[in-house]
């Protein structure tokens, strides 16, 4: 936690939250029945390349990690804008974001990315019906029961863990896309490997290796706000109009307790007690 | 966006779907008249739909001031586009300074839409709404603000998140954490009707089908609870939560690991990601206690756990601990409360 209680991404680990998985999954599947490229977005830290890496290896096409410093302390409406600014620059039919996410669990960057977007948007997708031509229909959770709903591309969905079952990485895809690598990555990398090269040296390998793995297609594409064109005022801190009061760990601890004897009588005693407060009636 | 409106109103959505209001606008009517008391400011309900007038009254009975009436042939199913191009244009009419909605699959569908639009800050799953005051490093201080407090990360903190500058601060509120509050018949307030346009333009979705089903168990309204964890042991020993159940008159539940494992029907899941009780008697069996469980029953009034592990977590926030097999406990429970119902 850093000290105006937002969360210090760069010190935990990079994992996939479940429902994108199945968000991921049901764009696989449409690719495999319909055609089509499925482009993998994220916005984090460096370490989050390896989700993006984790969706080559599971069938993606594309990944594009948006990474800036200045992302920092984005709350949901500063991420849906910077996100908005990213998926312009796709050409895309369909949105899938995963309903929730499972550090903040407020279910509010798919919606918000959508009125970004000015398109329609189905929360809580749990079936993909039918796709035909530029008509779509789903199936969505609606709490105690559920919908059909039809509406034309483009439109964002948000799926659930329910829709699908999320295949996982294929063998052959590991192999080819684990050298699969951000711009910022292969730096590193090449830095490390060659520490008594000077600077010039460094900067001309980088400048080869990359146009190596774009030509075999395993550049991880990385976006910062200035190349997406954000307004920077809509970014990070000054873009999140939401602040973080206080935190308080959690302690949960009954006012008064008693040890109840496991045997006939220690039990009576302690129904005749709620009847008698007439907690049982 | 709005900018900080301290005469402002506070607002809460009344959701309904054919012409039914939900229980969560109504939970969070005592709650938001609080806040408009300590504000000392009006407390309105923003409602919209296809004849639905006659909700307005209840709405007031419940403890709104005022109540702000859209209808519209167009407005009878909702639809995020429809329903937040209004209220976003009743808020930039109005300028209220607080609006809530219950975080049901449409209020979490609805109000980040607004919010979007609005350009104002909104805050997910909300367990409590408190008025205070937030000090800022620089020593500037804000005054009276919306604190919107939440579990987060598992449950294993407690976040009070505040919007000191566009407003309106907006927060989606749990459903089932506020009590109801019991109408006031008696109480009068101002209907407001408001004409609105929509057009088949805001109506992008077409709803081809909708199939709603009751939900087997109503554990929000249950006096007793009598929930089973993965301790109970299997699906066919799981019929000792039902007996006690049947004998106190009580609703059976259970924990997730009990749902995932078979042993109940997921409608009777408490817990972050099931339904929040706050019932008179809470009896644990054979459940640890995780904290996500927790969330979901800890304001329950006495909470009795019975659990063969003395470590487990449930007792620390048990009032009555019962350390034993619950294979012989329940029986025993069983007998004593039938005895007495005979006496």
């Amino acid at each position: 936690m850093n000290d105006d209680g937002t969360v210090n991404r760069s010190a935990l680990p990079a994992i996939f939250n479940p429902e994108d998985l199945n968000a991921l999954e049901m764009a696989l599947q449409i690719k495999n029945k319909f055609g089509g490229r499925v482009t993998v977005i994220t916005m984090g830290p460096p370490a989050a390349a390896a989700v993006l890496r984790d969706s080559l290896f599971r069938g993606a096409d594309d990944a594009v990690l948006i990474t800036d410093l200045k992302c920092a302390a984005s709350d949901t409406l500063a991420t849906s804008y910077i996100l908005s600014c990213a998926v312009r620059k796709v050409n895309y039919d369909i949105v899938f974001c995963g309903r929730q996410a499972i550090d903040g669990d407020t279910a509010q960057v798919g919606p918000q990315l959508a009125e970004k977007l000015s398109i329609p948007q189905i929360t809580y997708v749990e079936e993909l019906v039918e796709l035909n031509g530029n008509s779509i229909t789903t199936r969505r959770n609606i709490g105690a029961g559920w919908q059909q709903v039809k509406t034309s591309l483009p439109v964002l969905l948000t799926i659930t863990s329910d829709a699908n079952e999320p295949r996982v990485a294929a063998a052959k895809r590991m192999m080819r896309y684990k050298n699969a690598l951000t711009p910022l990555e292969l730096e590193r990398k090449i830095k490390a490997e060659n520490t008594a090269v000077n600077e010039a040296d460094i900067k001309k390998l980088v400048e080869h290796k990359r146009s190596e793995l774009e030509e075999k297609a395993l550049l991880i594409k990385q976006w910062d706000l200035d190349f997406l064109g954000a307004d920077l005022s809509w970014c990070g801190r000054s873009g999140s109009p939401t602040k973080v009061h206080r935190i308080q760990s959690v302690v949960l601890a009954a006012k008064e307790s008693k040890n109840i004897e496991a045997s006939g009588e220690g039990i009576a005693d302690m129904i005749h007690e709620l009847i008698e407060d007439k907690t049982i009636k | 966006m709005i900018g900080v409106n301290r005469k402002g109103e506070v607002w809460v959505f009344a959701e309904q779907h054919n012409g039914r209001l939900e229980d969560t606008p109504i939970e969070l009517m005592s709650k938001a008249r609080r806040l408009a008391d300590t504000l000392s400011v009006k407390l309105a309900a923003a409602l919209l739909g296809d004849n639905v007038k006659d909700l307005a009254p209840k709405l007031i009975h419940y403890g709104a001031d005022k109540v702000y009436l859209a209808e519209h042939p167009l407005l009878g199913h909702y639809q995020a586009n429809s329903y937040a191009k209004i209220i976003y244009d009743l808020i930039h009419k109005y300028e209220p300074q607080i609006v809530l909605y219950g975080a049901t699959v449409t209020g979490r569908d609805l109000a980040p839409r607004i919010a979007s639009a609005a350009k104002a800050g909104l805050t997910a799953d909300c367990t409590d709404l408190q008025i205070g005051d937030h000090k800022v490093q620089a020593g500037q201080l804000h005054k009276n603000l919306l604190f919107q407090i939440r579990p987060a990360f598992g449950g294993n903190i407690i976040a009070t998140i505040i919007n000191f500058d566009r407003w309106p601060q907006m927060a989606t509120v749990r459903e089932g954490v506020m009590p109801m509050p019991e109408p006031d018949v008696t109480r009068r307030g101002e209907i407001i009707t408001e004409k609105v346009q929509v057009t088949q333009q805001d109506l992008p979705l077409e709803i081809l089908l909708e199939h709603k089903r009751q939900k087997k168990v109503n554990l929000k309204t249950s006096r007793i609870i009598v929930a089973g964890g993965a301790g109970v042991g299997s699906k066919e020993n799981f019929k000792v939560i039902w007996d006690l159940a049947n004998c106190l008159g009580a609703a059976p539940a259970a924990s997730r690991a009990a749902v995932d494992l078979g042993f109940i029907d997921s409608d009777h899941q408490i817990g972050q990601t099931g339904t929040t009780v706050r019932p008179n008697l809470y009896i644990a069996v054979g459940i640890s206690g995780a904290i996500q469980h927790q969330a979901g029953m800890s304001q329950s009034q006495k909470i009795i756990a019975i659990n063969n592990d003395l470590e487990a977590s449930i007792f620390q926030i048990a009032h009555y601990k019962i350390v034993g097999d619950l294979n012989e406990v329940i029986p025993r429970m069983t007998k004593a409360i039938k005895s007495v119902a005979r006496e």
